[in-house]
């Protein structure tokens, strides 16, 4: 029996768990001697107050729409992927294979083959993964996990033994050509005659991402093969009824998953790096997991929590910047975050179903 | 290789399976009673950063070790108030204490110290100090044992000891005591504990309890055996590869022991490629040796070498069923 | 305290689920050495109420008097110091542990191991000699069948001294047979003193077993009689609230060509156990073929089969074309495009998903079909246009597509099922169970919509542990046990002792 209305659900609930994780991080600001109130007024200016801030803010924002969208995709499967930072990682190799070894004539195709590669290769390292669980039940989660580690050794084997250029000590690849390189938030707006910063690197990926929202909303609620993906993540035993393949399902599921995290790499390897790096990805897989959590996984749900996680990331990099407030302060946000949204769900719920319940019964 | 290097090599692998093998024991009581616990790692890290952090302040290992472990345990309780008393997704509440664990340390290393996330190095009594067993010295010269006993055996932290003594302890728990049947009962079958009279829930907490422990040694041994002061991410996944040793070790205490003994001696094999190359004649990438634990675990986990089956009732939280 | 105080005496207990009030304001006294049936729809709060009374869960008012004393039942342990046992209708044993484990589990002396399994070792010894309950306490639990598990069961309350036991639906699983040695098994520890509870909803055991009976219905306590002193129609008559109509009205069948031919069909499961041992059926148009049985003995298997989601050799024809048992063909989709419609027997688990809608569960398993889709995408609005239609012509309540599944009555969900497989309009409908939790007046609205369609010709294949339901509905009966079908009967021709033995794999 549904005990709380839909907005309660939707709204409330992830609010109640945010203002709380608000509070917690306040206290712990408070803790190491700062100012939480200054803290943030310092990190809306940082992160709001110019072009320079958006740019950074809707950089970050733009990773952590895919990787949430990856962990989302996978959550409606009823699959946890935390493999999403691994994921990330290989997507960014092939981005810098796409770049690097084929000439490309134009931004444009070099975006179009680049996409492809990071979420091919994305997807590759997801493919694992999914078929252990498909077919032999091992426990995706574990083995995500471990694939992170994997992914990371392999990409610092490329990184030193393979790609790096001659006479470089710097575990990473080349620079990229000039022609892959893709027009920021600057260039973009420049054209309908908005002046945005040039030094910040938000760029087309943004849109992508966006795009990305939207298409991900149309596969669940829109297609069938999103009604098998959320039929199978909510009961297995139904799904093999209705005539929906376990086997096909989690694969296609952690594919696309797999595929979203890949895609990542435009992003900051292709649009921000322009060359691939040991430690791209910075985290932002797992940033993923709060993100999911946050926007329920629906993909607007995704969006604000992205955005979100983005003002985070670069109103925590100011504040490292002005302040003696280490960056590792969002680490901590990120954990009360995925704390009370996901972990302590049932803290916030239990109290206010019975609140609700009481109210029906003095309605009735 | 030459008998020494041999000795050097399994010293080392000793030492670097300590940490390993405690966390898999932490693991192990946890998952066994049903609760997965994916945040070794992080209470490692916190019990790291707090015993160096109070060895540091007080200048005494003791009271640095009883810090880590206090704050392991509180982790624990965390990872028991959102798994067992709200029901909560015990991986997702596990993730949340890995990263609450990594952010606090250097938000509050940097408070505390101002060294970028460190802590001072520990000298004389805030550490762990080798110890000499008896007759060490004198029988150093009888050959084979003598070395085995004087280097491999002898000369190791208190916590070494602690963390070996610690197998045929669980073990002896786990099989032979009231509260071991309970504790695997719990983590097969809940309904049937709660049935006969016991509770669920103080089994459970019990178990995230005694995890938070041995987890708290795990961390303190990093901090102030293994190695001299905190620094930032010092665990490096180590949580992780615990983990993967029960996965490995099928979720029993003396193949844990196996299990971190294999993946210590290939962090030792790690720092030493000359060795590699001089017993197989190749060459073989760190990258390689560092990825193994988790690449035997795929493995083991794709039941292609033995399956390996979890506690029937982990990961679930136990609600009356209705 | 006087020696005819009551064994058990509640008084005045409540107790609410969320919105669901399981229990309202209920009275029973039990005598002790006496055997209590409590008797009940499913649903009807029986196995709530002794939850309670073992402390399983809390009643929300109310009290407890055990031999005339008031007794706090807080939690189990509290019950089984007071002396009560429980069976629990899905055993609760640790599937990998011994016999013996299982049985000191929660009763250890002392916190070593060694002592306590030697201990019970003799105390269980002695159990098995007084009441010929005998069990190998080496055994692993998941090495025994049910009617063993069972045994343990009661075991596990008698080491721990129960004076009162317990049993929840004890002969759902076990054959009538087992259930007869359950009842002399019962009858002894009657003898000995003990004082026995048990909830059932079959009227037979009911009549034959117990002392006095008492009836729930809806949560409530509708009466309190001897058992000598009543009949079971005046028993059902409580339990459902007016008279029932045992009988479904329907015509004599018109039969026409077979429609099922099923051929030495095998089913071997994940754990190697063969299900299915060689199964040949035929079911024709415009006729139901009921298949009797008790629950596990491969009826799941054989829906399963034929829902597209189990594998099987030998071989199965419909309206003379075979069906694909292994390979691409074999899944539910394609059975459903063959003509194969299916109400499962477990509707909350396999025939809805509870947290979607009304309508996406009736797009359920057709969300591919013809009408519901275009290409790629799912025509959501024409599936919700169907929807209120089916709602209507079923009349499901509340009539809203909107509605998340779990809103509905256990009744009302199934007409949702039963309207998606029915309007397809099959040439062989699959049913499981179709009534279970049903309220009364569903359950003839819903065999009446199954008659309805093998009078339109149809083939329809039902299953259901309830023999009643198979008398009154099936034209035919097939009768499974251990996997193999013990034989076939018309059901005008037969009754249920003959049925009975045949379920017990006593070929007749």
């Amino acid at each position: 029996m549904d005990v709380m209305p839909k907005w309660a659900e939707v709204v409330l609930v992830p609010l109640i768990s945010l203002i709380l994780a608000a509070l917690i991080s306040a206290l712990v600001i408070l803790g190491i001697g700062e100012d939480p109130i200054a803290a943030v007024e310092l990190m809306v200016t940082g992160a709001l107050g110019s072009t320079y801030g958006w740019g950074y803010t809707l950089y970050y924002a733009t990773n952590f729409l895919f990787t949430g969208l990856a962990v989302s995709v996978a959550f409606h499967a009823g699959l946890f992927n935390i493999g999403g930072e691994g994921q990330a990682m290989l997507g960014g190799l092939g981005v810098a294979l796409a770049c690097l070894l084929i000439p490309w004539p134009h931004w444009t195709l070099a975006l179009l083959g680049a996409s492809l590669a990071a979420a091919l290769f994305g997807a590759a390292w997801a493919a694992i993964p999914a078929f252990l669980q498909a077919k032999r039940g091992s426990h995706i989660v574990i083995t995500t996990i471990m694939f992170n580690f994997i992914g990371a050794a392999v990409l610092n084997y490329v990184l030193v033994n393979v790609m790096r250029p001659a006479g470089s000590m710097d575990p990473a690849t080349a620079r990229f050509p000039e022609a892959v390189h893709l027009p920021t938030l600057h260039d973009i707006l420049g054209v309908v005659g908005i002046s945005f910063s040039r030094a910040a690197p938000a760029n087309i990926t943004f849109l992508i991402a966006i795009v990305a929202c939207f298409l991900v909303w149309l596969l669940l609620w829109r297609t069938w093969l999103g009604y098998e993906i959320r039929s199978y993540g909510k009961s297995e035993p139904a799904a093999k009824y209705a005539g929906i393949s376990p086997v096909a399902i989690t694969m296609i599921a952690m594919l696309i998953s797999g595929a979203l995290a890949g895609l990542m790499a435009i992003n900051n390897v292709m649009g921000e790096a322009e060359r691939l790096v040991l430690n791209a990805v910075e985290g932002a897989g797992f940033i993923g997991i709060a993100v999911a959590l946050m926007g329920r996984s629906h993909p607007f749900g995704v969006f604000l929590a992205a955005l979100l996680f983005g003002f985070l990331y670069q109103g925590g990099a100011e504040l490292a910047l002005w302040t003696s407030i280490p960056r590792e302060l969002i680490v901590v946000i990120q954990a009360l975050v995925i704390l009370f949204t996901g972990a302590l769900d049932n803290m916030v719920r239990m109290p206010l179903e019975k609140l609700f319940l009481l109210l029906k019964r003095k309605e009735a | 290789m030459d008998f020494l290097t041999l000795i050097q090599l399994l010293d080392s692998t000793v030492r670097l399976a300590t940490p390993l093998l405690l966390a898999c024991l932490a693991g192990l009581f946890s998952e066994r009673a049903g609760i997965f616990d994916i945040g070794l790692e992080g209470k490692m890290l916190a019990a790291a950063f707090f015993s160096a952090a109070v060895a540091a302040i007080t200048g005494s290992v003791w009271l640095g070790l009883a810090a880590g472990i206090a704050s392991s345990i509180a982790l624990s309780l965390l990872h028991g108030v959102a798994s067992i008393t709200f029901r909560g997704n015990q991986l997702i509440s596990g993730v949340a204490i890995n990263f609450l664990a990594a952010g606090l340390t250097v938000l509050i290393a940097q408070d505390w110290f101002q060294q970028g996330g460190r802590t001072p190095s520990l000298m004389g009594g805030g550490r762990f100090e080798p110890i000499t067993l008896p007759f060490a010295d004198a029988l150093a010269s009888v050959p084979v044992l003598g070395p085995i006993y004087a280097e491999l055996i002898s000369g190791h932290s208190f916590l070494v000891y602690l963390a070996f003594a610690a197998v045929p302890l669980t073990w002896w728990v786990l099989f032979r005591t009231r509260f071991g049947l309970r504790l695997r009962a719990v983590g097969e079958n809940p309904a049937a504990v709660d049935t006969a009279g016991v509770s669920v829930v103080a089994l459970r907490y019990a178990a995230v309890l005694i995890c938070g422990v041995l987890c708290g040694i795990a961390g303190a041994y990093l901090s102030t055996a293994l190695q001299a002061g905190f620094v930032k991410d010092m665990s490096a996944g180590r949580g992780f590869i615990a983990l993967a040793a029960l996965i490995f070790a099928k979720w029993r205490p003396w193949y844990a022991l196996w299990a971190t003994l294999l993946f210590g001696l290939f962090g030792a094999l790690e720092t030493r490629p000359d060795v590699i190359q001089a017993v197989i004649g190749m060459k073989v990438q760190g990258q390689l040796l560092g990825a193994l634990p988790y690449i035997m675990t795929v493995i083991i986990l794709a039941g292609f070498v033995g399956k390996a089956v979890p506690p029937r009732a982990g990961g679930e939280p136990y609600v009356k069923e209705r | 305290m006087a020696d005819n105080a009551p064994a058990i005496e509640l008084k005045g207990i409540s107790k609410a689920f969320g919105p669901v009030q399981a229990n309202k304001d209920i009275s029973i006294s039990v005598m002790p050495g006496t055997i209590h049936g409590i008797i009940g729809e499913n649903g009807a709060g029986k196995s709530t109420l002794m939850s309670i009374l073992y402390g399983f869960y809390k009643a929300d008012r109310g009290e407890i008097f055990i031999s005339g004393r008031k007794t706090e039942i807080p939690d189990s342990q509290a019950a089984i110091s007071a002396g009560i046992g429980m069976v629990f209708q899905h055993f609760k044993l640790v599937e990998n542990f011994t016999v013996l484990e299982n049985i000191i589990l929660g009763a250890e002396d002392g916190g070593l191991l060694r002592p306590s399994l030697a201990k019970a070792r003799k105390t269980l010894v002695e159990l098995e000699q007084e009441y010929g309950l005998n069990v190998d306490p080496d055994a692993v639990i998941q090495d025994l069948g049910v009617g063993m598990q069972q045994r343990v069961e009661i075991l596990k309350a008698l080491y721990r001294q129960a004076d009162i036991l317990i049993l929840d639906e004890p002969t759902g699983v076990l054959t009538p047979a087992e259930a007869d040695q359950l009842f002399r098994i019962l009858g002894r520890l009657r003898e000995e003193g003990k004082t026995i509870i048990l909830i059932t909803h079959k009227l037979r055991e009911i009549m034959e077993a117990t002392d006095t009976v008492s009836v729930m219905r809806r949560g409530e306590m509708t009466a309190t009689v001897k058992t000598h002193q009543t009949s079971p129609a005046e028993l059902a008559e409580l339990m459902v609230g007016r008279k029932v109509l045992l009988r479904v009205d329907k015509k004599p069948a018109t039969t026409g060509d077979v429609v099922l031919d099923i051929k030495g069909l095998r089913v071997v499961d994940d754990q190697k156990v063969e299900r299915l041992k060689g199964i040949d059926l035929q079911v024709r148009a415009g006729e139901i073929l009921g298949i009797a049985g008790v629950a596990g003995n491969g009826q799941s298997e054989l829906l399963e089969v034929l829902g597209g989601y189990e594998k099987a050799t030998g071989s199965i024809t419909l309206n003379g074309q075979p069906l694909d048992l292994t390979g691409k063909g074999s899944d539910g989709r394609t059975r459903r495009q063959r003509g194969i419609g299916h109400v499962p027997e477990d509707r909350q688990r396999e025939g809805l998903i509870m947290d979607f809608s009304a309508w996406e569960n009736t797009a359920f398993g057709y969300h591919r079909a013809p009408g519901y889709q275009n290409g790629v995408l799912m025509d959501n609005s024409a599936i919700r246009e169907d929807t209120a239609a089916k709602m209507q012509r079923f009349d499901v309540r509340p009539p809203n597509p909107s509605l998340a599944a779990k809103s509905f009555s256990g009744g009302n969900q199934q007409k949702i099922v039963l309207a998606r497989e029915i309007e397809r309009n099959p040439d062989l409908l699959l049913v499981g169970q179709p009534t279970r939790g049903v309220d009364i007046g569903a359950i003839e609205f819903i065999h009446q919509q199954i008659v309805a369609l093998r009078d339109q010709g149809k083939a329809i294949l039902l299953v259901s542990v309830e023999l009643e339901e198979i008398l009154a509905l099936a034209d035919r009966v097939a009768v499974m046990f251990d996997g193999v079908i013990m034989g076939e009967r018309m059901s005008d021709q037969t009754d249920e002792k003959e049925l009975g033995l045949l379920m017990a794999g006593v070929a007749a």
